[in-house]
């Protein structure tokens, strides 16, 4: 009876014990096997092959595994709360990297400042933009790039092929970041046609596939015939719009494949050249690079390549303009802008160059513009 | 009479037995799965262990992923006592998550341990009443509570986002819309000498005290019988819609709890990164532990070791992540499957007086 019981409790236990010294030797030996190559580990907050924010920061985690003395590990779909900081705990730990990306915009703060602090010989480099000087530590750096230059490029050559004359745009939040990409878009399609309008849908939220395949949709159905999104993974905006039969520009990464008629261009990120930059200086164990921002010229972004659809007059207009903004003297904006009520936002001969902090506040849809912030 | 406490023995025996060969078996599966694929099971079983148990550090990171599941667990067991299939749980602490950062920092300046206390009670209030919501409208207006539940989810999500991005906006959070902070002094520490948040803590005196009272208080008695026969319950002179309520009440003050904790112990503020799925994840828990809000603290655990251990795999095999839900899943449908036997087993049976 309960001499059964016994028997069976102390077998299992001893079958347990046996178990976990066996496992405990195999992983002494699994960890000595990686000790002088420098670990690089890399957190993604949604799938690796999203067609959007996450592929594009994996594929500069590809790169790097092609560079010499060092090992890449990955890992994705961590959300941004304890479970982050886990990860990065078990990077650090059981793999022994000594340089991080943990690529999610939300796992900064206060994510990475803990974890910074716990262990402050390992590097931290943070896609957004987010550290100060004298407020976080120097075992930190973030990387961005000025993608609105690429929204621009699009704009223009959104603008010559819609007939139209309506583009749309779909937006997770109406958050500065977002906001600058919607105006530069518009401002861009407006240079060919003042007559241009985009109306804006805002889903609410950065993963929300159903919505914005409805969004899409509804777009359509006004007669919007370009469209293009700033969401995680815009897959399902451009998916739709091809099979409705109208022109899309990607973004984040390459989605040409998702829509071979209609694939205009898009506004992709090409976060090698800040990996690289942060490797580099790890292996050479030089001081981090704390703030890395940079445009098209400093190779931070890219756009697509032409789609069959774009015009020849549209490469055009759309290369002239890449061509000022690749040697630094093309400013997106500029005075006199006015915001879609018709209010003065940037005054007549004022100008915002790309590195102007005001611009990251933004907060107001240019003219142009259907929606609301 | 002996016989009695030998039938006990034996009870107790299988409820441990069964799930624990379901487990083996469901490592067995995934074993030949990953045969299948060209993996090493011995390899992939070495990475689940280590990933999840081998060390000081990877039980941390077992505990602190289970924290948050044990409380949204008890929001589905306790409701389930009394035959209500509440899977709203993420509305909950969503909504106890906003409660909690407003409260503490409208006390900014206060005691902070007063502030943790309000926050506690707000979150645990809010929670609640929004679980409260869906037991009523059941009792009150025959709405089934499991459809209801799921959908205020969603209406929590979005007043939640509402007021996040709307009215309690910290202005100063350009780009990534949060309430204001609650202060570093009123944050809620680690339990001490451990990585892990008083969440964990908090949990298992949850788990403990909900056991007691479903299982040896009068209230848990006729809360079972309500579960049990709700029309015999009534006939009996039980008052069920208070107790049903309250039973309601008490699930939803967990996960109200589980997002102040969320906030006090980790964000600081409420913002986005709440909506984290614990609330679904719960549901899963509190079936798995068959409703037993002790049983939960284990069933989480193994949860929170599944989660740790898929980390593992990610990194050393290069495996994607849904690897670990695909063994989640077989062990989940073993575990519920292996239902079937109790009392089927002979040397369980209560021998024959």
């Amino acid at each position: 009876m309960s001499d059964l019981v016994g028997r069976l409790d102390r077998r299992e236990l001893l079958l347990g014990f046996a178990a976990a010294g066996a496992l405990g030797a195999l992983a002494a030996v699994r960890r000595a096997a990686a000790a002088d190559k420098l670990i690089v580990g890399v957190i993604y907050v949604g799938p690796r092959d999203d067609y959007g924010y996450n592929q594009a920061q994996a594929q500069a985690a590809a790169a790097l595994k092609k560079m010499p003395g060092l090992a890449v590990v990955e890992q994705e779909k961590v959300p941004e709360t304890t479970d982050v900081q886990k990860t990065m705990g078990s990077m650090i730990e059981q793999d022994g990297a000594t340089l991080l990306f943990p690529t999610s915009f939300g796992y900064f703060d206060p994510h990475i400042l803990r974890m910074a602090e716990k262990y402050p010989k390992v590097r931290f480099a943070h896609c957004g933009g987010l550290w100060t000087e004298g407020k976080h530590p120097k075992n930190v750096g973030s990387y961005f790039g000025y993608i609105d230059e690429c929204q621009y490029l699009d704009g223009v050559v959104a603008g010559h092929a819609t007939k139209s004359k309506k583009l749309g745009f779909i937006a997770a939040k109406p958050i500065p970041q977002v906001l600058r990409n919607i105006n530069a878009f518009s401002m861009g399609a407006r240079t060919v046609d003042p007559k241009i309008t985009t109306q804006l849908i805002v889903t609410g939220d950065w993963s929300l596939p159903i919505k914005e395949a409805e969004a899409a949709n509804s777009l359509i159905d006004q007669g919007v015939d370009v469209i293009t999104c700033h969401v995680d993974s815009p897959k399902v905006v451009v998916e739709t719009a091809e099979r409705r039969g109208i022109f899309v520009c990607g973004y984040h990464a390459d989605q040409s494949a998702l829509a071979p008629r209609g694939y205009l261009t898009g506004a992709e990120w090409s976060w090698t050249t800040p990996y690289t930059t942060h490797v580099k200086d790890a292996l050479a164990g030089k001081p981090m690079n704390n703030f890395m921002r940079g445009g098209l010229k400093e190779g931070f972004v890219k756009t697509g390549a032409y789609g069959r659809a774009v015009s020849e007059p549209a490469r055009k207009s759309a290369d002239t303009v890449k061509a000022q903004m690749l040697k630094g003297d093309f400013v997106i904006f500029k005075g006199p802008l006015k915001d879609n009520a018709g209010k003065t936002v940037i005054a007549a001969g004022a100008a915002h160059k790309q590195t102007d902090v005001v611009l990251e506040q933004m907060n107001y849809l240019v003219e142009g513009v259907i929606g609301k912030v | 009479m002996a016989s009695a406490r030998d039938g006990q023995w034996r009870q107790a025996a299988e409820a441990l037995v069964i799930p624990v060969a379901a487990l083996a078996a469901a490592m067995v599966v995934f074993g030949v799965f990953m045969a299948a694929l060209g993996q090493n099971p011995l390899e992939i079983y070495t990475l689940i262990y280590q990933g999840a148990f081998a060390s000081a550090f990877s039980w941390q990171n077992t505990l602190a992923r289970a924290a948050p599941l044990v409380l949204t667990a008890l929001c589905v067991a306790l409701p389930a006592q009394a035959g209500l299939m509440v899977i709203g749980g993420e509305g909950a602490l969503v909504l106890g998550g906003l409660a909690a950062a407003v409260a503490g920092h409208l006390l900014s300046g206060v005691a902070p341990a007063s502030v943790k206390v309000a926050m506690a009670l707000a979150g645990m209030a809010i929670g609640a009443a929004w679980i409260a919501l869906s037991g009523a409208l059941r009792q009150y207006r025959g709405v089934n509570e499991t459809i209801s539940s799921l959908l205020l989810t969603y209406i929590a999500v979005a007043l939640f986002n509402h007021f996040v991005e709307g009215p309690l906006r910290d202005p100063a959070s350009l780009n990534k819309p949060s309430t204001a902070h609650i202060g570093d002094a009123n944050m809620l520490g680690n339990l001490p000498g451990l990585d892990i948040h008083w969440g964990l803590g908090f949990g298992v005196v949850f788990c403990v005290a909900m056991y007691v009272l479903t299982r040896h208080t009068t209230y848990g008695f006729a809360l079972r019988i309500v579960g049990g026969n709700p029309r015999a319950a009534r006939l009996a002179g039980l008052p069920v819609t208070p107790i049903v309520l309250a039973a309601c009440l008490l699930g939803g003050g967990a996960a109200g709890l589980a997002g102040a904790v969320e906030v006090a112990a980790v964000h600081g503020r409420a913002n986005a990164s709440l909506i984290a799925g614990y609330g679904y994840a719960g549901i899963v828990v509190a079936f798995i532990a068959r409703q037993n809000p002790l049983a939960i603290l284990p069933v989480a655990v193994l949860v929170g070791g599944l989660s740790a251990s898929g980390g593992m795999l990610q990194r050393r095999l290069d495996l994607p992540d849904a690897t670990v839900l695909v063994l989640q899943g077989i062990a989940f449908m073993l575990i519920l499957g292996s239902e079937a036997l109790y009392g089927r087993l002979k040397p369980f049976r209560p021998r024959a007086a």
